[in-house]
């Protein structure tokens, strides 16, 4: 309904307006196995091939609760500092839709297994770093449905299209809820809360290993709640934008969310209680199904299932088990490195936390650490479309690499095409530096051939430099480094060349 | 052993099996008469809805095969059986009874069936059920009504009237049934045969097609108690496939047939199940039941269970809610039927159009019942209230237990009726499981078996024996001494008494 033009600037909405914000957060647990039966969960297997007659929900068949997804529900509610239901059950959400193999969600209604929590997030702001304590409404356990494909039609939707495939393979898999409680306080800062928040809770779940939480595979979608209301009044209708899944574009949803609500306040307009969904290409969200008559999924106790009742030893036992947590860390290692809070973001945001922190317990340099493996490694994993952590170079590598980089038989060219082919496979650095002829040419005569050939073959450029224009070196210099395939000292190509030549800078 | 050979179909299951053991017929034998029997008569009884002639024959085969080899055999190994047409029988069409489901192949065993290839049993076909396991007559299939060997024109109860029509007509000395309220019990009462729902969890439901989950049960059904016994420890025991499956060693049913011995036993009475609303032959043939017991040493009391009054109402809650969600997945998506698919109708419509098509009135007045009374507003009022019920239901079998180590009851209310008579009338269908019904609720353990003829029509009476959750063995100790005076007076068997089809 709402098009681009009927928004009200960000800071003008907010000048006007406090925003609330609820964010409901889906994560596929890693388990092997399925929540309810033992089906594999790999992703981008054939369609349909990790299947059998629990999770395609056959007459007949049963669920039985994997207790791997129990206890990273636990793991993952002690870390939030919830409370741990001493006794719970599953529930029926019963609603028609084809991705659904038994036409109803075995998930948790009220009573989930992790309840009143919170998370503490930490927002840049003009006035230095800002904590924001963001509080835990519930943390409960479901299973995912299939996947539907939309084939034919315009609009990629179930209606319209010619035909729908789907993939059952999905259905099944473990997930986790994580809900908030109304997150207000936050002003002109929501958007960058709610992206804080869903950055705290991936950085959290992978550190407990209970998810490797990779959004780029739709393992993490998030569903953000916002309204607005006037200073002092009570809280607005909400929109629930679904399917947000990517950090940006958390971020984007809350920002153009709050543009849009303030637009339809201030021209005298009523939100509507709706689902909206995101459009990842414009940022923006149009309006989906309407929520002002709720859908009513008559929950009930999940008959096939008996209840949940983690014993204390068995929470005591688990909280044992907890790592130590991200913020901690991150603060513990921002000291220990010495390094400023951007730096460190950095460092996160690559996803390379663990990785420095591990290369340095190895003996690399920390500097050599945080430079190779936020810079040119991120680079190769993200080309390779890898994640960092697939990338086969170990810590032993980085410090031969280093050890060649500081007695200069390599310089950091060559390094990167060292660390090119180590991870293409081509053997342990000093194979690759040989393999591929790396070697720095650091040989004068060798050298002052190559200018001599570059002069020869740029007679009006050596013209110029004698008559003092030592700005068109760069020209020779260049023509150097190509006929030494990049393997010569840049600056003593330089200091040879005006040697050469009898001039000075 | 030739014999014996025109007798096969009128034989006990044990009997069977002792003689096969011990070669004086094959499997194959015993299998091929009741495979003649049931080409005989079915078309009459139409207890099955679907015969497996060439599979049974070949299980046979492998019998006699293994025996031959001196391979040891179960104690039921090449003895005949009829599986209700609710659990899932790998590549045998499974219907349930709907149209909702024809053509529909599992690609697996329910754990019962698996149990019962693993015993070396032969099982013959599915037998004939209401649709979903959703009424007390077998009228509601979607295949048509099965009918009562003791009269042809009568119902044989439901919901497993084909297996214990098969049992009644000698089509098969075994079957296996399903109780929710009574789909068992009922049944047999009116056939003059055997059947016991097992506490709940003692049997897997993995593979049984759910009508209301904490309510179904499955279990075995025989013209004796003994072959009860058999088919009851053959069937019986934990499967971690099933969350609600008991894991516990299941109590010696057999060695409680064997002993048959009630002496220095309380019985109760249950005050609530009896009198109004029950046939007098019935009441005559149950009072005359207690009597014997008595005679034979059971100290026999009369109990209250103030509660069971309201136990048809909580049932006819919780069962549709749970009936409504666990029916959902017939939407023709990914099996079974599919209505409408002609690329102009929608998902939706689609769906709409398969259940419409697929549902016989039954199976729809329950869904629509079950989907009001789990919405948001009535949730409290009707399914909230009957979990509540079922709780009392459940204190009063408790302190009843604390008095007496089983109850008993006439198993219904009256003896078979005329097909057509209540297909009509919902409520009054209904009421035959006034009795069966407290025991599902409060996942006891119960038996139905055969006390006599109700003198006004000649049909047979059942008497219902009840006993706590995993004293399942309670049954068959009184079961079992009851039968033997029985058949002392009589001379023989109940069913010996049916008419020749």
């Amino acid at each position: 309904m709402s098009t681009a033009h009927d928004t009200v600037d960000f800071d003008e909405a907010l000048a006007m307006f406090e925003p609330v914000l609820g964010i409901e957060t889906h994560v596929e647990l890693g388990t092997n196995s399925k929540m309810f039966c033992s089906c594999a969960t790999a992703f981008g297997a054939d369609a349909n091939t990790q299947v059998c007659p629990v999770c395609l929900g056959l007459p007949g068949s049963l669920p039985v609760v994997n207790r791997t997804a129990v206890e990273s529900t636990i793991r993952m509610g002690l870390a939030l500092n919830c409370s741990i239901a001493p006794w719970c059950r599953f529930a029926r959400k019963n609603y028609f839709y084809p991705d659904m193999p038994k036409d109803y969600q075995v998930s948790q209604y009220d009573e989930p297994l992790c309840f009143n929590g919170y998370l503490d997030v930490t927002v840049e702001t003009d006035d230095g770093p800002r904590v924001f304590r963001v509080e835990i409404e519930r943390v409960h356990m479901e299973e995912d449905t299939g996947k539907l494909t939309h084939a034919g039609g315009t609009t990629g939707r179930i209606h319209g299209a010619d035909y729908s495939l789907v993939d059952y393979n999905r259905a099944g898999i473990p997930l986790i809820e994580i809900v908030t409680k109304p997150i207000v306080g936050t002003g002109v800062l929501a958007p960058q809360v709610a992206k804080a928040y869903v950055a705290e809770l991936r950085d959290l779940m992978r550190a407990l290993g209970v998810s490797d939480v990779r959004m780029e595979e739709g393992s993490l979608r998030c569903d953000v709640n916002v309204s607005l209301n006037l200073p002092g009044a009570e809280w607005g209708t909400r929109s629930e934008t679904k399917n947000v899944n990517s950090l940006r574009s958390v971020e984007r949803a809350v920002h153009s969310e709050i543009e849009r609500q303030a637009a339809v306040l201030t021209t005298g307009g009523r939100v509507i209680q709706e689902t909206r969904h995101f459009h990842e290409d414009t940022g923006r969200s149009t309006s989906g199904r309407s929520k002002e008559q709720a859908e009513d999924y008559r929950y009930f106790p999940e008959p096939d299932l008996v209840p949940v009742a983690p014993s204390e030893e068995w929470i005591e036992e688990l909280r044992g088990t907890l790592p130590e947590l991200p913020a901690l860390k991150r603060a513990r290692l921002q000291a220990a490195w010495g390094i400023g809070e951007h730096e460190l973001q950095t460092i996160v945001n690559a996803g390379a936390l663990e990785l420095v922190e591990a290369a340095i317990a190895d003996g690399v340099d920390p500097a050599a650490a945080r430079k190779w493996w936020t810079g040119e490694l991120a680079r190769i994993a993200n080309d390779r479309d890898l994640e960092l952590t697939d990338l086969p170079v170990t810590s032993a590598q980085i410090r031969r690499v280093e050890e060649l980089v500081a007695d200069g038989s390599l310089n950091d060219k060559l390094a990167r095409q060292v660390f090119d082919g180590v991870i293409a496979g081509e053997g342990d650095v000093d194979a690759v530096v040989a393999g591929r002829g790396l070697a720095v040419v650091s040989d004068d005569s060798s050298l002052l051939a190559a200018i001599d050939e570059a002069l020869a073959a740029q007679p009006d450029v050596a013209e110029k430099i004698r008559g003092g224009k030592v700005q068109a070196a760069g020209a020779i210099v260049g023509a150097v480094m190509k006929t030494t395939r990049g393997q010569a000292d840049a600056a003593k190509v330089r200091a040879l060349l005006l040697e050469r030549l009898g001039v000075s800078e | 052993m030739a014999a014996m050979e025109g007798d096969l179909v009128r034989q006990e299951a044990a009997v069977l099996a002792r003689a096969i053991a011990e070669g004086e017929v094959s499997a194959e034998e015993v299998t091929r008469a009741h495979l003649d029997r049931i080409d005989a008569v079915d078309e009459r009884v139409h207890a099955f809805l679907q015969i497996t002639g060439d599979a049974a024959l070949e299980a046979a085969r492998a019998v006699d095969r293994k025996r031959s080899e001196g391979i040891p055999l179960g104690p039921l190994a090449g003895v005949p059986i009829a599986v209700k047409d609710v659990l899932t029988m790998r590549g045998v069409p499974t219907t349930c009874g709907s149209r909702v489901l024809e053509g529909w192949r599992p690609p697996y065993d329910s754990a019962v069936v698996e149990r019962l290839r693993a015993a070396d049993m032969i099982m013959l076909g599915k037998t004939n059920m209401d649709e979903f396991a959703m009424g007390s007559s077998t009228e509601h299939s979607a295949y048509g009504p099965t009918h009562n060997p003791w009269d042809l024109d009568r119902i044989p109860g439901g919901s497993g009237g084909g297996s214990a029509a098969a049992l009644a007509a000698f089509e098969a000395p075994l079957a296996i049934g399903s109780d929710t309220g009574g789909s068992i019990r009922q049944p047999a009462a009116v056939t003059g045969t055997v059947g016991v729902k097992p506490t709940y969890g003692g049997v897997s439901r993995y593979g049984l097609i759910a009508l209301a989950s904490s309510l179904d049960q499955a279990g075995p059904c025989a013209r004796t108690v003994m072959d009860t016994a058999l088919l009851h420890a053959a069937i019986a025991g934990h499967d971690a496939r099933d969350s609600t499956s008991i894991d516990a060693p299941v109590q010696d049913v057999v060695a409680a047939a064997k002993r048959g011995d009630v002496r220095g036993m309380r019985i109760g009475l249950v005050k609530e199940l009896g009198g109004d609303g029950y046939q007098a032959g019935v009441s005559q043939r149950f009072n005359e039941a207690v009597e014997i017991l008595t005679s034979l040493g059971a100290e026999v009391i009369e109990v209250s269970c103030p509660n069971f009054e309201y136990a048809l109402a909580a049932y006819y809650l919780i069962l549709p809610s749970e009936a409504s969600s666990n029916l959902a997945r017939f939407d023709g998506m990914r099996y079974g039927l599919r209505v409408g698919d002609d690329g102009q109708h929608s998902v939706e419509e689609v769906m709409a159009l398969t259940r419409e098509a697929g549902f016989g009135a039954e199976v729809k007045r329950r869904i629509m019942i079950g989907t009001y009374a789990l919405s948001s507003g009535y949730y409290d009022a009707y399914y909230g209230q009957a979990q509540k019920v079922r709780t009392l239901i459940t204190r009063d079998f408790n302190a009843a237990f604390e008095k007496v180590d089983v109850l008993i009851s006439p198993t219904a209310p009256t003896t078979a009726f005329k097909i057509g008579d209540k297909v009509d009338d919902p409520i009054a269908m209904y009421l035959n499981d006034i009795a069966t019904i407290p025991v599902n609720l409060a996942g006891n353990t119960a038996m139905s078996l055969p006390v006599g003829l109700a003198p006004e029509d000649g049909l047979p009476v059942g008497l219902q024996i009840m006993a706590p959750p995993m004293a399942d063995d309670r049954l068959y100790l009184v079961g079992s001494a009851l039968e033997e005076a029985l058949v002392d007076r009589w001379g023989h068997l109940l069913i010996e008494e049916a008419p020749e089809l």
